[in-house]
């Protein structure tokens, strides 16, 4: 495909062209897929998430400035949510951002959340393809930390780095959020502001609080940053690295990267499954099932078995221990 | 489903005003848009590296510095030296009928709203003239 030939030789209309078409989502979007697959896989993908206004952005523009420095190219994605309301959706990280303009080395994307969970994850997964295919080294993507979604977006990156600030409450926000987990690294912002020592003290108790023994056998590092005077910036983009630099003595980013990938085959698959299914079962059928399911007449794992049997020439079974 | 209309809403120059911008911002965003908003004090440049990297269908400026006659038309025309054309560019602000009929007629401004505009004629125009071209191409 000439866009990803284009988008590979620098040409960033056909990158930014590109995204737009991969985020779609469509039959054409699979096609650009296809054609760009084969170049991805060499990006460093940095995770950043962490409640609204805790200094991500400004956080992530000074990692990237750091990068730059050292010659690294650098790719940006941005994702803010979409208003359940509208559909519509404000981005505003770039204003954090200005410092990357004017950078041929730089890539900036703002993205909405669009919708359900797993389209958000999806679509940021598939730019995240074309930045990686377009040749940047790195390929940061800042996301809110709310939830679920985020989790799942984290799931893509290598390396998630989780921003906390002191003195938002008594509990750190990442526990509410369930995304502690998910860290690799911990940037406590905003050290310039009072309690930072208490917030630092609250992260290392949980960190040791926790099941004893730290996933991949990586102790999160925690970090104290002023992003928007740069202090520390250097040892936080260190800290990324080092983690990269883990996984990969250890055997760790081959197997990360199967199980990213196996998971989203199956999402895949389902996905395409479930719609085929659908598509092929009779609107009486359907109706007619629902119904039952309503009046309580058929319960839904039945009713599941009914509709999957309909379709397919080789009845198959959907027990509550076949989910997987 | 339709991909939403993307649009860039940028301050060009050293111009304080954001109010009118975020009014903008956010009646688009009320109308399912996705809006880039990027700030105050935009450089041309600023503006057209953004509008392209995030490939969006229109740009809104607000300007109401009284630099209008020099800083739109060096976004218009960066814009075409830089293969994007056929992106829509709206302004509003503080200008002028006379500046506003030259920005419409010479340097490819294709709307122009003053003070008091409604946000509703702003939706239409926008939804009205963007290209929906396929992204391929
Ligand atoms: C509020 C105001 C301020 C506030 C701004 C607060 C802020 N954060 O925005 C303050 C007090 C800070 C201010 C300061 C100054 N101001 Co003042 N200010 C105004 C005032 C009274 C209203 C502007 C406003 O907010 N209107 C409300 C918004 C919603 O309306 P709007 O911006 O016009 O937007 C509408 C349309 O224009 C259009 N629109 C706007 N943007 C966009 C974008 C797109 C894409 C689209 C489609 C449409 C669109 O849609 C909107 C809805 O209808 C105007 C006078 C006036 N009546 O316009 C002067 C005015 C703009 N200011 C003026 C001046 C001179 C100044 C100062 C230089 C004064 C000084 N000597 O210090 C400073 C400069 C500040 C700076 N750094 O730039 C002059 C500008 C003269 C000119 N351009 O020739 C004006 C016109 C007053 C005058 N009659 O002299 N100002
Ligand atoms: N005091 C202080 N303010 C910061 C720091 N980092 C960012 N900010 C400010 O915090 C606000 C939110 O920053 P932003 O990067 O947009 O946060 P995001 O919503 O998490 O992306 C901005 O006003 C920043 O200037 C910091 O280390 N110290
Ligand atoms: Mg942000």
């Amino acid at each position: 495909m000439e866009l990803v030939a284009k988008a590979r030789a620098g040409n960033r209309r056909a990158l930014a062209r590109l995204i737009t078409l991969v985020e779609a989502g469509d039959a054409q979007a699979q096609t650009a897929l296809a054609a760009l697959y084969p170049y991805t896989g060499h990006a460093h993908i940095v995770g950043v998430t962490g409640a609204p206004g805790t200094g991500k952005s400004t956080l992530v523009t000074q990692m990237a400035l750091h990068w730059r420095s050292l010659g690294r190219t650098v790719a940006v994605l941005a994702v803010d949510p979409t208003s359940p309301f509208s559909g519509g959706a404000i981005l505003g990280d770039r204003i954090r951002m200005q410092a990357l303009g004017g950078d041929s080395g730089c890539y900036i994307r703002s993205m909405a959340s669009r919708g359900s969970l797993g389209g958000l994850s999806r679509a940021t997964g598939d730019a995240v393809k074309a930045l990686d295919a377009a040749g940047f080294d790195i390929v940061i993507v800042e996301t809110v930390g709310a939830g679920q979604a985020e989790v799942e977006i984290a799931r893509e990156a290598h390396t998630v780095v989780v921003v906390e600030v002191p003195g938002m409450g008594d509990d750190i926000q990442a526990i509410k959020a369930g995304i502690l987990e998910i860290a690799d690294v911990f940037v406590v912002n905003k050290a310039d502001r009072e309690g930072v020592e208490r917030t630092v003290r609250q992260l290392q108790m949980m960190l040791h609080l926790g099941s004893g023994e730290h996933r991949d056998g990586w102790e999160p590092p925690i970090v104290q940053t002023v992003s928007n005077t740069g202090k520390n910036i250097a040892e936080a983009a260190a800290a990324v690295e080092r983690h990269l630099a883990h996984l990969k003595s250890n055997n760790l980013l081959e197997l990360r990267e199967r199980e990213r990938i196996e998971r989203e085959w199956k999402v895949i698959m389902r996905e395409t499954l479930l719609r085929q299914l659908l598509q092929r079962l009779e609107p009486h059928v359907h109706e007619q099932l629902l119904k039952q399911m309503s009046e309580r007449q058929l319960d839904p794992y039945a009713a599941a078995n009914q509709a999957i049997e309909s379709v397919l020439e080789f009845p198959q079974s959907a027990t509550p221990s076949g989910q997987s | 489903m339709e991909r939403p209309i993307r649009v860039l809403v940028a301050k060009p120059g050293l111009d304080g005003h954001d109010r009118g911008a975020k009014v903008i911002a956010r009646a688009l965003r009320d109308a399912g848009m996705e809006v880039i908003y990027t700030g105050l004090q935009q450089t041309p440049q600023m503006i057209v590296e953004a509008a392209l990297q995030e490939d969006v269908d229109c740009i809104g400026l607000s300007i109401l510095s009284g630099a209008h006659m020099t800083l739109l038309p060096k976004i218009t025309t960066m814009l075409r030296e830089n293969d994007g054309a056929d992106i829509l560019v709206v302004a509003g602000g503080i200008i002028s009928d006379e500046d506003a009929a030259i920005l419409r007629n010479d340097h490819g401004i294709a709307g122009i709203f003053g003070p008091g505009s409604s946000t509703h004629a702003i939706i239409d125009f926008i939804r009205e003239h963007v290209e929906r071209s396929s992204v391929e191409g």
